[in-house]
């Protein structure tokens, strides 16, 4: 089709196919939201339903309309089991995600600011260390004897402390990047205007660096929150637990309520959607950063 | 700070205040940082491979050698969580690359409805893993669940998706895909936009049809994302644990384990000298791996 059009004429070009090519773009469009309703929207559908389920009818598993609605039941019950164990874990997560990503956010963009900013023979090596925290996987168990020997194995703070670690190398890349899109020119105003260089990061800088702090938060809040394996690690327990440890917990305790894990699921899926909602185009920023530049 | 003076001539050209500037950047603001890195995770990794020689248990420690390598690459499940790896890594990430540069180009083109199923596509990103593997541990049940329901719809016995040694490994890989296919298409989507779309006139122009298209402009020119997407898809491939252990915990019996499984069940049983073997195993696998597949994908890259 497209040849055909060449052809005839190059200042032509697309006309003769306008038509067909807007019915072939609906014939796509129409199939691909099909296919993606069977391959990506059922299983959220299926969450909800389940969780909308009496337990006996939910034990059938079966992706059909609920018969009695019990969403609201559920719910009271999930959210009461053994004292309110899953509020207490979404206490916990909120405390870890706030905590840890402020940490990270602040540290890492100090250290990004000045890998930027300052030419030093400690450049190439800073560099070296955070493209090996990106790659190397944690060594697990050496990690606990560290924290054992702080006092810090099984205590919130050295969750916190953990994550802010793992998270510092993506965060410090971002923070380099988008440090170079700032004049330096600022810096000297703020110099001659007399600001130390506390001042001139905190006051100047820091704000400037908005957008890209975005994208950082948002990006590893999501990540903190979802995280599974450094939580069974470094936090492990029942009591003082996250929402994902509780979740798995869940998982092996209650056989027979399927609406109750399922509105656990639910319930630990909608902070990320809702980040998703207000940050859409942060989050995208962030995953995709490292794609032009490669 | 005491080098100002020697490489001055090189930078000092720009501003008359770039001497004086040099001390309003303070070595000190690494040392947060700095800190942090060390004590959790520089000095872990370096007492890993002491660790990872001996007979370690919460009291005492007792030096062996290279008996707990020499364990790992004997004992059947041990091995087969080391080629494990290795399979789970390259098919979740090749997946990633076909699928995702597919729907980047399926989503980039014209289409009815584009913004509803970008955004569907990468939602499963950010859902937890745990959460993930428990839906589709249930919806892969072999005699309840959804998937093979329909399949028998259609006259097809589903097998046993997670039952099936053969297939459990499989299976994760493709709901891991199913989670992270978003990742990669947005990659490729940012990746595709950078290209100039006069290539694409210029070939229409030509005569070139869609998929001459394809594989001499889109291809080539979208390697940057290409690169992106096969790094990032291996780094987390490798190192993988969360969605098989919630779906699998490495069986039926461990045919579905990998490396960082291996070290959860090591460490759960008290081996910890085998469990930071396992670590060291898993370390230089992924730089083994990492290294000259980042090297290469750059070169490349410089070269053009």
């Amino acid at each position: 089709m497209t040849a055909q059009a060449g052809l005839a004429a190059p200042v032509r070009h697309g006309r003769p196919g306008r038509t067909l090519r807007r019915v072939r773009s609906w014939i796509i469009g129409i199939v691909s939201i099909v296919l993606s309703l069977f391959v990506f929207v059922v299983p959220f559908v299926f969450i909800f339903l389940t969780a909308s389920k009496t337990a006996p009818e939910a034990s059938n598993l079966s992706f059909t309309w609920p018969q009695h609605w019990a969403l609201w039941d559920n719910l009271v019950a999930v959210l009461t089991t053994r004292d309110g164990l899953i509020v207490r874990a979404f206490v916990n997560s909120a405390v870890l995600t706030i905590v840890s990503v402020a940490i990270m956010v602040v540290v890492s963009a100090m250290v990004g600011y000045l890998l930027q900013r300052k030419r030093s023979r400690l450049n190439p090596i800073v560099n070296f260390f955070v493209l090996a925290g990106l790659i190397v996987p944690p060594a697990v168990v050496p990690t606990i004897w560290v924290l054992q020997s702080l006092e810090l194995f099984k205590t919130m703070a050295g969750l916190i402390l953990i994550e802010a670690t793992f998270g510092l190398s993506f965060c410090i890349l971002l923070f380099r990047a988008f440090v170079a899109t700032i004049p330096r020119e600022l810096d000297e105003a703020a110099v001659i205007d007399g600001a130390g260089p506390v001042r001139l990061f905190f006051t100047v800088v820091l704000p400037l660096l908005r957008p890209v702090m975005i994208t950082v938060v948002v990006v590893q809040a999501v990540a903190v929150f979802n995280d599974f394996t450094n939580p069974l690690y470094f936090l492990p327990g029942d009591e003082n637990a996250t929402v994902q440890l509780t979740l798995y917990n869940f998982q092996s305790q209650t056989l027979s309520q399927w609406n109750l894990l399922f509105m656990d699921i639910l319930l630990i899926t909608i902070p990320p959607l809702v980040m998703y909602i207000f940050f859409n185009r942060q989050i995208v920023a962030g995953m995709t950063s490292g794609a032009v530049k490669g | 700070m005491s080098t100002t003076s020697v490489s001055l001539p090189a930078v000092g050209r720009r501003s008359p205040h770039r001497g004086r500037m040099k001390s309003f950047y303070p070595s000190w603001f690494y040392l947060p940082a700095a800190a942090l890195y060390l004590v959790f995770f520089a000095v872990p990794t370096f007492a890993s491979f002491y660790f990872s020689l001996t007979r370690w248990s919460l009291f005492d420690v007792s030096f062996i050698g290279f008996d707990n390598f020499v364990q790992f690459f004997q004992e059947p499940m041990l091995v087969q969580g080391f080629v494990n790896t290795f399979i789970y890594g390259f098919i979740t990430s090749a997946l990633k690359v076909v699928l995702g540069l597919a729907l980047a180009v399926l989503l980039t083109s014209q289409l009815v409805g584009r913004g509803y199923l970008r955004s569907v596509v990468f939602f499963p990103v950010l859902v937890s893993a745990i959460g993930v593997g428990i839906t589709f541990k249930v919806l892969l049940d072999p005699s309840d669940g959804l998937v093979n329901h329909v399949l028998s719809f259609f006259g097809i016995a589903g097998p046993g998706w997670l039952t099936d040694p053969k297939l459990a490994l499989l299976t994760v890989a493709g709901v891991d895909v199913w989670k992270g296919v978003g990742i990669a298409t947005l990659i490729y989507i940012a990746g595709l936009a950078a290209i100039p779309q006069e290539y694409y006139e210029a070939a229409r122009v030509d005569g070139a049809g869609a998929w001459k298209t394809f594989r001499t402009i889109t291809l080539p020119l979208s390697r940057p994302a290409t690169a992106t997407v096969i790094i990032l898809s291996l780094i987390g491939g490798l190192r993988s644990f969360d969605l098989i252990w919630a779906m699998t915990k490495g069986g039926p019996g461990f045919t579905s384990d990998v490396i960082a499984s291996v070290i959860y069940k090591q460490y759960q049983a008290g081996f910890y000298g085998l469990s930071t073997a396992g670590n060291v195993v898993l370390f230089l696998v992924v730089t083994a791996i990492m290294v000259p597949i980042s090297l290469f994908l750059n070169r490349k890259e410089v070269e053009r």
